[in-house]
């Protein structure tokens, strides 16, 4: 054997930054426990000590193959659990205070408990003592799950750090647990890793029902099995000395266990406790308090370690807006000057028009509920035709069914701003749940060619500004535009900066000027596709709108010439507006081996996972379009300064190596699929459809997998 | 008469518009197809309401009905099939100075637009409807429409209708919160008249259900009711509307009807024996969707601006 083996035999073996790793691909059944594949550092830069030492880590993950296969085919509870991540620093439980740039935390319940709340204040307090903040609800797909039910867990996560978050970050550093069973869901979701502080209430130890001990008794077997730090905790006692039903009531106890481990201001935290409560009697606010105040004792009391983390001043924002993306693309609304938007209920873009319902008075705004998808663009297109600016907010099946209408807009050149909080698809699929799945629909759902705007905010305060900017270009181009966010922006909450807006974001009020008689309806300008329109009123600019192909005059035309010079002047548009546009910049070094391109709500993982894998020493860059049509310049000359360019979404493609699966008939996830068309280049992909955002720590195992592909090819053709 | 008001006294107007001032492309109906009769009746309304042409908007789905926009020369939008009364609401909702028409068709309204028919009733937004139910898919060349008489053949039941005809009237009186609703025949003038312009006076959704004639696939829905002047059934009353004798005797099966019992108008379109022309049911005071849609259109800038600053203060740190 010895003598075949060649010098540069490095079996299971990488480098990284001069050290040897050694890394073992997973089995196909055993990826969903075990991820794709298990690695560890040797700790030598010695290729000789790593081909000795590679062999007891190889045993080892062998093992662990051998465990999972058993745990699999006993068919138990236990096989649904996943185990929960590795991971190379295991929070330590010192006594004392530690400081630390983030950390996550978790609080989760049955729903109707509180948790949202008690982590919504957490979140609040945090922002005002000015740490980065990115909160995100928890919720169970139905609106009464039974209690105690592994699928029902409703909860919240909050990121706490010392700069601006970005995003839900990886797996959680401390969870409130109101009952051992709502932590399986979270489990199987890989939402925690070894030595995930949980604390757990503990009263279902001595509940009188033997099932429910029994359940109890297991799942601390359960997790102490998977490496969670488990500490049991009487919440329910303790807040029983305060009120006789803790189930209301235990979430401000809690609130006050985390404020306590986490240092945070108790006056801030006490004002907003308030606040909640101010529709309530002074007794109630009291009763909160208290309880707040009791969990706040309990913890310095019987819990012994804490956590800082300092607010970093360069981060701090000037003036800070606390909301979800949702109400964010409500504001937008309002600032942007629109006045009527049309909308049916459809998860998750309903809450945008909820807030909307409240506050869209103190702008002039109305929202109407239509009586169907269609109705309401066709409203909202109705108010726009009349010269009133107009929006309609969906999800994707609601995009399904306005496809026509959009085709019409696009057709008469009606200004429109369409929002699509993207949910997963296909058909009702999973409504709660984030997906990047509406790219190619949007852009080419339409029968015949339909361009359009198409935009994608990546952030939250982009769901706020874009529908300023939406309103905008919808006007100037005569045209619809789309704009696509997801649910993980509709639903995460952040404090962002507070928009300065000013009288030139509104519309421009309702034009009633005479219209020159001379001037056609559709005067196109042949260089850029532009024309004006006459709006209802002015007097001398009465035409006939049409989704018929019409010439100039909005007459109706079949003839062959009538109909190209249409087509030719809404596509000219487009290449008008790519004119005035800029490339994308680059996060990371302009060239390297590796580039990422997302789109939408994923740029705060993709960002976190590239620097992370940039602190390595991995040549590794990411490139965010917001712009999905026209595409944004320069892409082609940006993306041949890689190596390799990929992209990372959350919608679906083939996993080369799948079954059947084949170079030539591979299915690219979508912004891929348009960007090799737009570029002509060999442009792969990465896509999940988990359900749940996608996480820095997975892009970061995803960008070294590849890497290390693009070193194998290379070593090869060496 | 240009400015001379009944009292003989005279107002000058900067403006008066004739018939011309309302009248657009030459129309590319059939000879002898009811449709041009309507359109005659919206010009004229027009001109004795002296509404002003770029105030006016005809809004229409798909189908032959729907090409009257084009033979008007206001605002028009003809978009999409069944979609004319979303379009329509969305106009009125925030431009209540707009008089804005309907013109629809039995597969456009009653059909693929039905949901939009149901809402747009309650809704109650001031709009005049006019749906051109010739009980035919006629653009389309012959389908069977929601209201083709049972055993009539088209292309797509060449043997006949297969199922009873819908009945717009009574599915429109049962629908809550509805305000005017009529019956015409294109064939007759003065009534066609009178009708569409008391719908075009009525604040609220008027709906007008026009029996008209399509000479070129089913020339005998028409005919049979032109032969037999006794199926159908001619509602006056002086809040309705009041024909002169000579109408009244081309129906001579004529009655009084007081349009705000809703329970005889109801009972009315039940009959499937006679047809019912006229003013079936009028409420003036139906609450109006657009009344509540058109909030805020006063505001200034700064109002709006200071409204802004309020709602972000909502979600201040």
């Amino acid at each position: 054997m010895s003598t075949t083996r060649i010098s540069g035999d490095t079996k299971y073996l990488f480098k990284r930054d001069k050290t040897w790793w050694v890394k073992l691909a997973v089995p196909r059944p055993l990826r969903g426990a075990l991820g794709y594949d298990l690695r560890r550092s040797l700790h030598t830069d010695d290729v000789e000590t790593a081909r000795e030492a590679r062999w007891e880590a190889i045993e080892e993950f062998r093992s662990r193959f051998d465990e999972i296969r058993a745990t699999q085919a006993n068919g138990t509870a236990a096989a649904v659990i996943h185990p929960v991540d590795e991971s190379d620093e295991p929070l330590e439980l010192q006594r004392g205070v530690r400081q630390v740039d983030q950390h996550i935390v978790e609080i989760v319940s049955d729903s109707g408990e509180g948790a949202q709340k008690c982590g919504q204040i957490l979140g609040l307090v945090s922002g005002k003592m000015g740490n980065g903040v990115w909160t995100v609800e928890i919720i169970p797909a139905e609106i009464q799950p039974p209690a105690r039910e592994r699928q029902g867990a409703s909860g919240i996560r909050v990121r706490m750090g010392s700069n601006y978050m970005t995003n839900m970050g990886d797996e959680a550093d401390v969870v409130v647990a109101f009952n051992e069973q709502v932590l399986y869901s979270r489990i199987s979701n890989r939402a925690y890793r070894k030595g995930t502080v949980v604390l757990l209430e503990n009263m279902w130890a001595e509940d009188p029902d033997e099932r429910i001990r029994n359940q109890y008794k297991e799942a601390l077997a359960d997790f102490e099995a998977q490496g969670l730090n488990v500490i049991e905790l009487p919440i329910q006692q303790e807040c029983l000395k305060l009120v006789p039903d803790p189930r209301k009531g235990k979430n401000m106890f809690v609130l006050g266990m985390i404020c306590s481990i986490y240092h945070r201001d108790t006056d801030i935290a006490k004002a907003e406790i308030a606040k909640i409560f101010k529709k309530k009697s002074e007794k109630v606010i009291n009763i909160n308090h208290d309880l707040f105040d009791a969990g706040y004792a309990f913890a310095r009391e019987h819990i012994g370690f804490s956590f800082e983390i300092p607010a970093s001043e360069e981060d701090r924002l000037e003036s800070a807006v606390v909301m979800n993306g949702n109400t964010a693309a409500g504001l937008g609304v309002m600032a942007a000057g629109i006045e009527m938007v049309a909308m049916y209920p459809i998860t998750p873009a309903t809450s945008a028009s909820h807030y909307l319902a409240e506050d869209f008075h103190l702008t002039g705004g109305f929202v109407h509920q239509a009586e169907d998808e269609i109705a309401a663009i066709g409203f909202a297109i109705g108010a726009s035709y009349a010269g009133k600016t107009a929006c309609t907010i969906t999800s994707g099946p609601g995009m399904a069914l306005k496809t026509e209408m959009i085709g019409l807009a696009v057709m008469a050149e009606v200004p429109l701003v369409i929002i699509d909080v993207q949910r997963g698809g296909p058909s009702t699929g999973l409504p709660t749940k984030v997906e990047q799945g509406d790219l190619l629909s949007t852009l080419y759902g339409a029968p015949g060619d339909s361009p359009k705007i198409v935009m994608a905010a990546a952030t939250i305060s982009e769901c706020f500004h874009f529908v300023v900017m939406a309103r905008r270009l919808a006007e100037s181009f005569r045209t619809p535009v789309i704009m696509l966010t997801d649910a993980n922006l509709g639903t995460g909450v952040q404090p962002i900066e507070r928009p300065e807006v000013t009288e030139e974001w509104f519309a421009p009020p309702l034009d009633q000027s005479d219209w020159d008689e001379d001037v056609a309806p559709f005067d196109w300008d042949e260089k850029t596709g532009l024309s004006e329109r006459p709006i209802p009123g002015m007097r001398g600019g009465e035409y006939i709108l049409t989704g018929l192909a019409h010439n100039r005059n909005s007459k109706i035309a079949y003839d062959t010439a009538s109909n190209q010079e249409g087509m030719d002047m809404r596509s000219r548009k487009l290449a008008a507006m790519f004119a005035t546009m800029k490339p994308p910049e680059v996060h990371g070094d302009p060239e390297g081996d590796l580039l990422i391109v997302g789109w939408g709500s994923t740029l705060g993982a993709i960002e976190e996972a590239v620097d992370r894998a940039r602190a390595q020493g991995l040549k590794v860059s990411s490139v965010h379009l917001r712009f999905l049509s026209p595409m944004e310049p320069g892409l082609k000359e940006i993306f041949s300064r890689f190596k390799k360019v990929m992209t990372i979404e959350i919608n679906y493609s083939d996993e080369p190596g799948s079954p059947l699966v084949t170079e030539e008939n591979r299915r690219y996830s979508q912004l891929a699929l348009v960007l090799r068309a737009h570029t002509l280049m060999d442009i792969d992909c990465w896509s999940k459809v988990p359900g749940h955002p996608l996480q820095p720590g997975t892009i970061h195992n995803v960008i070294e997998s590849r890497l290390e592909e693009i070193e194998g090819a290379e070593a090869c053709s060496a | 008469m240009f400015g001379l008001k009944g009292d003989w006294s005279l107002e000058v107007k900067d403006r008066y518009f004739t018939l011309e001032d309302y009248t657009g492309a030459v129309p590319r109906w059939c000879t002898g197809c009811g449709d041009h009769g309507i359109l005659a009746a919206v010009h004229r309304v027009c001109r004795d309401s002296q509404i002003k042409p770029e105030k006016t908007v005809a809004v229409s789905g798909i189908g032959c009905s729907s090409r009257l926009p084009h033979y008007m020369s206001t605002y028009g939008f003809h978009g999409l099939h069944g979609r004319a009364l979303p379009v329509a609401c969305g106009i009125k909702s925030r431009r209540p100075d707009l008089d804005v028409w309907v013109a629809t068709g039995d597969g456009d309204c009653f059909s693929i637009g039905a949901a939009h028919w149901i809402h747009a009733m309650r809704y109650n937004m001031d709009i005049t409807l006019l749906v051109f139910d010739n009980g035919i898919y006629g653009l389309t060349k012959k389908q069977t429409s929601p209201t083709t008489p049972l055993d009539v053949p088209t292309n797509t039941h060449p043997s006949g209708a297969l199922l009873p005809p819908l009945n717009p009237l009574s599915v429109t009186l049962g629908i809550t919160n509805i305000s005017f609703v009529a019956q015409i025949v294109d064939w007759n003038a003065p009534l066609r008249h009178e009708v569409i312009k008391k719908a075009h006076e009525h604040k609220g959704t008027s709906f007008v259900r026009i029996i008209q004639r399509c000479p070129v696939y089913v020339e005998s829905i028409g005919k049979a009711l032109q032969d037999e002047p006794a199926r159908m059934r001619l509602l006056t009353h002086e809040k309705g509307v009041q024909v002169d004798d000579m109408v009244k005797r081309l129906f001579p099966n004529n009655a009084e009807h007081d349009p705000s019992d809703l329970a005889a108008a109801r009972a009315l379109a039940e009959d499937d024996s006679v047809l019912p022309l006229g003013i079936l049911y009028h409420n003036p005071d139906a609450p109006q969707y657009d009344k509540m849609t058109a909030t805020g259109l006063d505001m200034t800038i700064e109002d709006r601006l200071a409204g802004m600053n309020e709602a972000l203060d909502h979600f201040a740190l």
